[in-house]
């Protein structure tokens, strides 16, 4: 009897755990977290593009090597995804509501322009995802995609002045998404000290910008004839 | 000094409210109160309806006032109520813009003031400890490390006013909570009620319609006890625990 009504209990907390804002934001920290991993070590191996085809390509090859690997690592993106993104409209539902009337004037005194706009960089970060997958993985939204040959692609993709635009505007959105969200997400689960915090804003505001410059380098480098 | 004031009037909870343009001669020693004093003794002497705004110490320490001044609770100056915001501040001519504080769980009840029965429900819910009432115990029978009381001193500071609620985009009620959380769960006395505390009450504001944290930080900016943000995570850390941790109370307890 003891066994089901304590089965019972945790369910009804579990329950409210995520019915509470709280709760939610953890969500959306922890799965940000996995996202911002997968960011960092995406734009590494991005990077692997100006050590030439065959470096690349050979990176290409060994990621696709394992496909169960592969389709957990995409399983899990793909879930935090889908979390991240419901939490987030789950919650501007529920602020929206909790301010029904607005100020006719309201100062932001404190607040970053990042922080303010999580709601449109998200966004846009998720519609640019769904191109980005259609240009460089299945290649529907390619003008000459070579399975498996990742340099050509990338160099014929950004050869195409519209395509590297939209890449630098929403790698411009995720330097500030991640400017606010990566210590954003320690504050929301509760791993902060007064000692750490300014040096973690830093480092979130250093770690935005390095991923925005890595990523950025690569369309700038070929429509500059540097990579060809 | 002359002042032009742009005030939210509103008759009831019911009627509809807009803003209104007024003139008020004042001097750089009013407290922002006594100008409005000033005002009102002028509409009262014109047979108009006086602003009704929330007032009671007037020396920053019950909570009562507040209100929106061109956009920032409580007005310009950092770490003050409006009860001890001097016009000194403010210049001759200044155009300001007052407002009641906007969020669905603190309903405006008459021109800027507004019902905060809201946070009464969230501390009836859990922010309180329970003692055995009697006989006072002793002073420092239960020994408090330094540094704890010192940062609980902190968070006892807030006084309930809800400028954070005001200054932040999603009204979150977030910087009031933590504060309480933070001021009884470094004490021993709050141990014992501490998950049920921060369970209960967080669940409270979410009933009270307050929105969700988003970490920007506007509420500090505005509190005039300069209670931080640091607390916030205190008690996101305290909800996390408690939510993994807590048990729920045994029918019989002590038999194995
Ligand atoms: C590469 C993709 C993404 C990464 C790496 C990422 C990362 C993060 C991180 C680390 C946070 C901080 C979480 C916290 O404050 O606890 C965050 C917050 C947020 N994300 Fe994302 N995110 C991504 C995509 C998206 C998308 C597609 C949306 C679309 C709706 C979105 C909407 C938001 C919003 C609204 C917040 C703020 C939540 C709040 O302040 O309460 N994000 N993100
Ligand atoms: S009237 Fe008491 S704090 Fe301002």
């Amino acid at each position: 009897m003891s066994a089901a009504a304590s089965t019972f209990a945790q369910k009804a907390q579990s329950h409210r755990f995520y019915d509470s804002t709280i709760g939610k934001k953890a969500v959306m920290a922890v799965t940000g977290a996995i996202l911002f991993g997968f960011v960092v070590v995406h734009m590494l191996g991005n990077l692997q593009v100006y050590f030439g085809p065959e470096k690349i390509n050979a990176y290409g090859e060994l990621l696709h090597s394992s496909p169960g690997l592969l389709w957990t690592a995409r399983l899990i993106l793909l879930t935090s995804v889908v979390l991240h993104i419901v939490a987030a409209l789950q919650l501007a539902a529920l602020n929206k509501k909790a301010r029904p009337v607005g100020y006719v004037r309201k100062k932001n005194i404190a607040s970053t322009y990042a922080s303010r706009t999580m709601l449109v960089s998200g966004p846009i970060i998720f519609f640019f995802l769904v191109y980005h997958l259609l240009h460089f993985t299945t290649g529907q939204a390619h003008p000459n995609f070579r399975a498996g040959d990742v340099y050509h692609n990338v160099i014929a993709g950004f050869q195409q002045p519209a395509a590297s635009i939209a890449y630098i505007v929403a790698m411009i959105l995720l330097v500030n998404h991640l400017h606010h969200g990566v210590w954003s997400m320690f504050q929301s689960l509760g791993l902060n000290h007064p000692r750490y915090m300014p040096w973690l804003r830093r480092f979130s505001a250093a770690a935005a910008i390095l991923i925005g410059v890595g990523n950025i380098s690569i369309p700038v480098s070929v429509l500059a004839g540097l990579l060809q | 000094m002359k002042l032009i004031l742009h005030i939210w009037r509103q008759k009831n909870q019911a009627s509809p409210g807009k803003m209104v343009r007024y003139e008020v001669e004042a001097n750089e020693h009013m407290s922002f109160l006594e100008m409005l004093d000033v005002l009102n003794e002028n509409l009262i002497a014109k047979g108009e309806e006086p602003v009704a705004f929330d007032h009671d110490c007037r020396e920053g320490i019950c909570g009562s006032c507040g209100f929106m001044i061109n956009g920032v609770a409580h007005g310009p100056l950092p770490n003050t109520t409006v009860c001890q915001l001097h016009m000194r501040h403010f210049k001759s001519g200044d155009e300001l813009y007052l407002e009641p504080w906007r969020a669905a769980a603190f309903p405006v009840i008459k021109d800027l003031v507004v019902d905060r029965s809201a946070f009464d429900r969230i501390i009836a819910a859990g922010g309180y400890i329970s003692v055995a009432t009697g006989s006072a115990p002793d002073g420092n029978a239960i020994p408090v490390r330094k540094q704890d009381a010192d940062l609980a001193m902190d968070a006892a500071q807030c006084i309930g006013c809800g400028a954070c609620v005001a200054a932040c985009p999603n009204a979150s009620a977030s910087l009031f909570m933590a504060a309480k959380i933070t001021h009884l769960g470094l004490l021993p006395q709050g141990q014992p009620e501490r998950k049920e505390r921060v369970l209960k009450m967080v669940a409270a504001a979410n009933r009270e319609l307050f929105g969700s944290c988003t970490n920007i930080g506007e509420c500090e900016a505005v509190c005039p006890k300069g209670i931080r943000m640091e607390f916030i995570g205190r008690m996101n850390r305290d909800y996390l625990n408690a939510s993994f941790t807590y048990q729920e109370e045994k029918e019989m307890a002590g038999v194995g």
